[in-house]
């Protein structure tokens, strides 16, 4: 058994113990959480479809206030599709449609009166590839406060805000008049979370943000999501698992399994639990096999 | 399916063979000479008009009127004033409709409902209707609602319903380069749909609509069948001074020389042709340098 | 998991800066209503739906523009009369409405354009997608929209005052007038090259690459792979292509209305003149006829027929290519 586990490590003698992971789990140790999520937004029973094809089946947990919830699994399992349902950024894409309900202080996101657009304000969304707009960078900061028609005493001071809290300010600030898209790809991240936060928004929603992001840039992203912890509840997918286990106060795995029926794979919820108990100890045996490198 | 059984039965029937057999040669040979033509064709045509023309290339061809009885002197001063001022109106008709009605298409139609679909149909079909029918509709139309159909007004509308369509698909195609992931960022920070177009979507794709569109009004320059029918050839011998003014443009001022029989009127004849030519290249030059210069690249 | 749901937002340590902490409490239901009426967005819609609608108005438009006059045509003339009449002279004395002298002209002009179309421009269109190095196709291809960009007027010159002359009489010595079928036809069909080269372009270039590979693995050489296996898959859209070319050259009217003469005779011989359809509108339209008369009748009678026979083409063309795109 151990002589298939994957691993990176040559000289480690911890190889041989039973399916231990061997990440390093969550930065901050000093921080506590109750076992259960005190949630700011919640999943019950949530369906996604293409059209006929289910891509993710039965999702059920809460994404807690202040806290970082990361999504992971094998790609395919769907948790790009579900995060995208929760600010319905789906809604864009004709054929999808999401059943369930998905609550945001209670209120479900996909009720009659609710406008898509008040949602994607509370509820913020940083992409895969950085997609900085062909403007300036004090323009695409201004952007959200404008459209949304945000009442500011100072668009420089929210700008400045913005840019410092997504810690990118001492970079630009004598070049904001310059294009977003003159910038590296990690501060195009660093500029597009700025450009999140600078609406306010409760809740940012992550969608593989370092996967186009070279290692140290990555690092920066991971400090700054802990940072920003403190002031917005950030749920990210993520395909790397090492990220999640470092930024994640709890993580929710999934798994792609064909559907009953059809050859079709959704997406399933596996586990969801702290991250130091789906690092540690996973209760089921597929989180096991995936955080221990077996699998996916 | 023919395909694959080419595939089956070519290597049955042929020694491995090179490019260099003589059957490829030969080969090569028919297809160089059917681009040569093509080539030839092109250069013969310029060539020929430059020659019949170049002698009457003067002032007078900008500054006189037409004329019947002096074509040596005559210019096609009225012709020229009634190009420009038809085709800035075409232009004010017909570019805030398409690009309205390409933006509808490319960003708002759900193309399963049916009546997306009536459009789209309905918009291959528009864009190979001839030219002449188009003036035929604006004869009718302007009949049925009493308005006189030999004027400017008249003219600019059949030209502009005549290139809506490439310039609703001009619109589209812009708008299609412009990447998903701007929309969606947009979109995320809490803009509404219209105020991604107008602010993101839209202001990428205008290279895209500009270059389409200088190229759309240059076929319209040129165009002169619809206008047959909506006093394009009235002997004008005044400028045009207004939407409701008579009227005549350049090709339709060149039909009217090329049908007199006098060599004098075939020479003013090709000079407007070569001035005709002359101002769609220039068209179709701005046109490539707004491409190459402010088409963005994802 | 918890079911607890977190009704009471607002304790300050979880809400971000800068929104207000009492909008969900004084609307708690209602929060992610719309904030504002966005009243102007509503009526940017309806411009850009009425946009898109027109196109569709235009249609109906073109279709009774010509049906009215054509319906108070066909109460003076029978539909028999016109559709098979051999004689057309609507503005002699002793009138006639056979529609079929245009009809030929119209096949003549348009038969001997493809045939100078379809080999020409085929030939273009493998060269340029199976042959053409990067540096050749950009010389090329603008020959090809300069080709199709040129004004039909300026065809009918060149058709009229060299093709005629010198081409035919003195460098192909064959006898043709000043207007014949054949000199409109061959300048026809010059224009319409670049419709089939760049139709067809597309076709062969959307053949999949990996076909070729198993061609040319099988030991096929270049020749043998356009012919047998990327010419037969593209078969449909190159149909296509000349379906469409074909519905240009009966559509065209500047080229005809110079160079075919204005002769409406059934044509026996590509060197005689004809008139065509086309040709008959241009030549009706620029003389004095006025509303509601039989002579304005009878031109869109003739229009409405042009419309629905290049319609007809059209909606053929366009199921060729949905035929296509179904099988890749």
């Amino acid at each position: 058994m151990t002589s298939h586990t994957y691993s990176t490590r040559a000289d480690s003698a911890e190889d041989d113990h039973e399916a231990a992971p061997r990440v390093e789990v969550n930065r901050d140790t000093r921080r506590s959480l109750p076992p259960d999520p005190k949630p700011i937004m919640e999943c019950d029973g949530v369906d996604v479809y293409y059209g006929d094809f289910r891509a993710v089946t039965d999702v059920s947990l809460g994404f807690g206030h202040n806290e970082i919830t990361a999504l992971i699994g094998p790609s395919g399992c769907g948790k790009s599709t579900l995060l995208r349902s929760l600010n319905r950024m789906n809604d864009l894409i004709v054929s999808a449609r999401v059943e369930g309900s998905v609550t945001f202080h209670g209120q479900s996101i996909y009720g009659k009166d609710v406008d898509p657009i008040e949602v994607r304000r509370r509820i913020g969304m940083v992409f895969q590839k950085p997609n900085p707009f062909p403007k300036s960078i004090y323009d695409n900061v201004a952007y959200g406060p404008r459209v949304t028609g945000m009442k500011v005493s100072s668009m420089d001071d929210l700008v400045e805000e913005a840019l410092t809290k997504s810690a990118l300010w001492d970079e630009v600030k004598d070049k904001l008049k310059d294009s977003g898209l003159g910038l590296s790809g990690g501060q195009q991240q660093r500029l597009c979370i700025a450009r999140t936060i600078a609406i306010r928004p409760e809740v940012i929603l992550m969608d593989e943000p370092c996967s186009a992001l070279d290692p140290i840039a990555t690092s920066r992203i991971e400090d700054l999501m802990i940072e920003l912890r403190d002031e917005y509840s950030i749920i990210i997918v993520t395909h790397n698992m090492q990220q999640a286990a470092r930024v994640a106060d709890r993580t929710a795995f999934f798994t792609a399994l064909a559907a009953e029926g059809s050859g079709d794979r959704t997406g399933l919820l596996v586990e969801y639990d702290l991250t130091t108990k789906i690092f540690s100890a996973p209760a089921d045996e597929r989180t096991e096999n995936y955080i221990s490198g077996r699998f996916g | 399916m023919a395909s694959l059984g080419a595939i089956a039965t070519a290597p049955l029937k042929a020694k491995r063979e090179g490019d260099k057999s003589a059957k490829s040669i030969v080969f090569m040979g028919v297809l160089w000479f059917t681009i040569f033509f093509s080539v030839l064709c092109l250069g013969t045509l310029l060539v020929n008009a430059f020659f019949d023309g170049w002698t009457r290339l003067d002032g007078n061809l900008i500054t006189r009127y037409s004329s019947t009885v002096l074509p040596e002197t005559a210019g096609a001063r009225a012709a020229i004033l009634g190009s420009a001022l038809v085709i800035v109106m075409t232009a004010v008709l017909a570019i805030p409709l398409g690009v309205a009605a390409g933006v509808y298409l490319e960003e708002f139609a759900d193309p399963r409902r049916w009546y997306n679909k009536i459009i789209e149909v309905n918009l291959t079909n528009l864009a190979a209707v001839p030219a002449i029918v188009y003036g035929m509709l604006t004869a009718g139309v302007a009949l049925s609602i009493g308005l006189p159909r030999r004027v400017v007004l008249a003219g600019a509308i059949a030209l502009a319903l005549l290139i809506l369509p490439v310039i609703i698909i001009t619109t589209r195609e812009a708008m299609r380069a412009v990447p998903r992931e701007i929309r969606e960022g947009s979109l995320a920070l809490g803009a509404t749909p219209l105020q991604t177009v107008w602010r993101q979507t839209l202001p990428s794709a205008v290279p895209g609509i500009a270059t389409g569109s200088i190229i759309a009004l240059s076929r319209a320059l040129g165009e002169a069948a619809p206008l047959l029918l909506l006093g394009g050839l009235v002997f004008v011998s005044y400028d045009p001074n207004g939407l409701f003014s008579g009227y005549t443009v350049l090709p339709i001022q060149i039909y009217d020389w090329v049908k007199e029989p006098q060599l004098a009127f075939q020479q003013v004849a090709s000079a407007a042709i070569i001035l005709m030519l002359g101002l769609l290249l220039l068209m179709n030059a701005v046109a490539i340098v707004i491409r190459n210069r402010y088409q963005k690249r994802w | 998991m918890s079911s607890t749901i977190a009704t009471e937002g607002s304790s300050s340590q979880t809400t971000p800066q800068g929104v207000d902490p009492d909008s969900y409490n004084k609307d708690p239901a209602g929060f992610l209503r719309q904030r504002r009426g966005r009243y102007g967005e509503r009526v940017a819609m309806v411009a850009l739906v009425g946009s898109a609608g027109l196109s569709v108005l235009v249609t109906i438009g073109i279709f009774f523009a010509l049906l009215v006059p054509s319906l108070e045509f066909l109460r003076e003339i029978s539909i028999r009369e016109f559709l098979t009449g051999d004689r057309w002279a609507p503005t002699f004395a002793d009138a006639s409405f056979g529609v079929l002298p245009l009809v030929t002209g119209t096949m003549w002009t348009t038969v001997i354009g493809l045939l100078i179309a379809i080999p020409f421009g085929l030939g273009a269109a493998i060269y340029l997608a199976e042959y053409a190095p990067e540096r050749v196709r950009r010389f090329l291809k603008p020959v090809l929209e300069v080709l199709a960009g040129i004004p039909s007027v300026v065809y009918g010159y060149f058709a009229l005052y060299f093709v005629a002359p010198t081409v035919l009489n003195d460098l192909l010595s064959v006898e043709v007038g000043t207007f014949s079928v054949l000199a409109a036809g061959l300048v026809l069909g010059i224009m319409i090259i670049p419709t089939v080269a760049s139709l067809s372009e597309d076709a062969m270039s959307a053949v999949p690459q990996s076909l070729r590979q198993a061609s040319f693995a099988l030991g096929a050489n270049r020749m043998r792979t356009t012919l047998r296996v990327v010419f037969p898959a593209a078969v449909s859209g190159i149909t296509a292509s000349i379906v469409l070319a074909a519905s240009r050259a009966v559509g065209e009217t500047m080229i005809v209305a110079l160079a075919a003469g204005t002769q409406a005779q059934v044509v026996s011989s590509p060197t005689e003149p004809g008139q065509t359809m086309t040709g008959f509108i241009a030549q009706t339209a620029t003389g004095e006829s006025s509303p509601g008369s039989l002579t304005y009748n009878t031109l869109f009678a003739v229009g409405l027929l042009l419309f629905v026979v290049t319609l007809l083409m059209n909606v053929v063309a366009g199921s060729i290519v949905r035929r296509i795109r179904e099988v890749y």
